[in-house]
């Protein structure tokens, strides 16, 4: 019973998550989706400056590509996000709006869903269930 | 162990616990994973809740990258400038108090006070968000940076940890 209120470090697989550490190529590829005019785009387990790039850059070639209108970030897997991950949004946001697109936030978990609130985005995009 | 007794039983404002860790390593995107799971580790000690290592951790991401991309300009810099490179961490846990300093030699801030507006970025291009101090004042109790053009730049930051109640269980 009082295991319950002892917190779990992370535990190695956290530290050697292999899509953390390798080059990510085309398996990568598969968390990008193209459903009529929506992109999904399924966020990886932690979201850094040292992935924000890769995800951006992928993000934009489908968006210029596919005539993407609304974008869905997936937060499913997500246990970790700082303002790089704002950064992604406020970038792909910035892009899509000029297009009268919108932004969608998925499956975000507390500290995920606070982490944007603090920025104000809950105002320009939409956080649902 | 003197450590042992907090594991087990973590009595807010106790005395006496110290504790220190010092850490170096290469100014790359890689480690900034390292960074924020090291200091989450150190701290383990004093049974912190999850927001509290989640705060932490998303403090600490945020000092390293902005060491990173904008103390040492990574992108801009070849292999054998990357090598001479480095961040330091400095950790010290007083009672139930964490003090993170996260140090660089880079190319310092001009201006700190506009440099800690948030929204505020010298990288828009990069889709940096220009909310790295804001969040480590949001997560953190203190925060102080000391910086000079040319110098490197300081960033301190202490939290108190057990502010909400802690379940004490009897066997």
């Amino acid at each position: 019973m009082f295991s319950f209120f002892i917190v779990r470090m992370p535990n190695a697989d956290t530290l050697c998550e292999s899509s953390y550490w390798t080059e990510r190529g085309k398996e990568m590829e598969e968390d990008f989706k193209v459903i009529d005019n929506y992109l999904m785009v399924k966020m990886p387990k932690e979201v850094d400056h040292h992935n924000s790039g890769y995800i951006s850059k992928t993000a934009d070639k489908f968006i210029m590509k596919d005539g993407i209108g609304n974008v869905v970030f997936d937060f499913e897997d997500t246990k970790f996000m700082d303002s790089s991950g704002i950064g992604i949004i406020i970038g792909r946001y910035k892009k899509i709006s000029y297009f009268g697109g919108k932004v969608f936030a998925v499956n975000a978990d507390t500290r995920i869903k606070r982490t944007l609130m603090i920025c104000g985005l809950h105002k320009v995009i939409e956080i649902m269930e | 162990m003197e450590t042992e007794k907090n594991v087990t039983k973590r009595v807010p404002g106790k005395t006496g616990f110290k504790n220190e860790m010092k850490i170096e390593f290469d100014a790359v995107s890689e480690n900034e994973a390292f960074a924020r799971v090291a200091v989450a580790a150190f701290v383990a000690p004093l049974n912190p809740t999850v927001e509290e290592i989640s705060d932490i951790k998303t403090a600490v991401s945020e000092a390293v990258t902005n060491a990173i991309i904008h103390g040492y300009d990574a992108e801009e810099k070849t292999d054998s400038e990357a090598d001479a490179n480095k961040v330091y961490i400095h950790c010290l846990l007083l009672g139930d108090v964490l003090q993170v300093e996260v140090v660089d030699e880079g190319k310092g801030i001009e201006n700190i006070e506009q440099a800690m507006e948030p929204l505020f970025t010298t990288k828009p291009d990069m889709d940096r968000s220009g909310m790295g101090f804001a969040f480590m004042e949001a997560f953190m109790d203190e925060l102080e940076v000391i910086s000079e053009p040319s110098m490197g730049t300081t960033v301190l930051m202490s939290k108190k940890l057990g502010t909400l109640p802690w379940i004490d269980h009897e066997e």
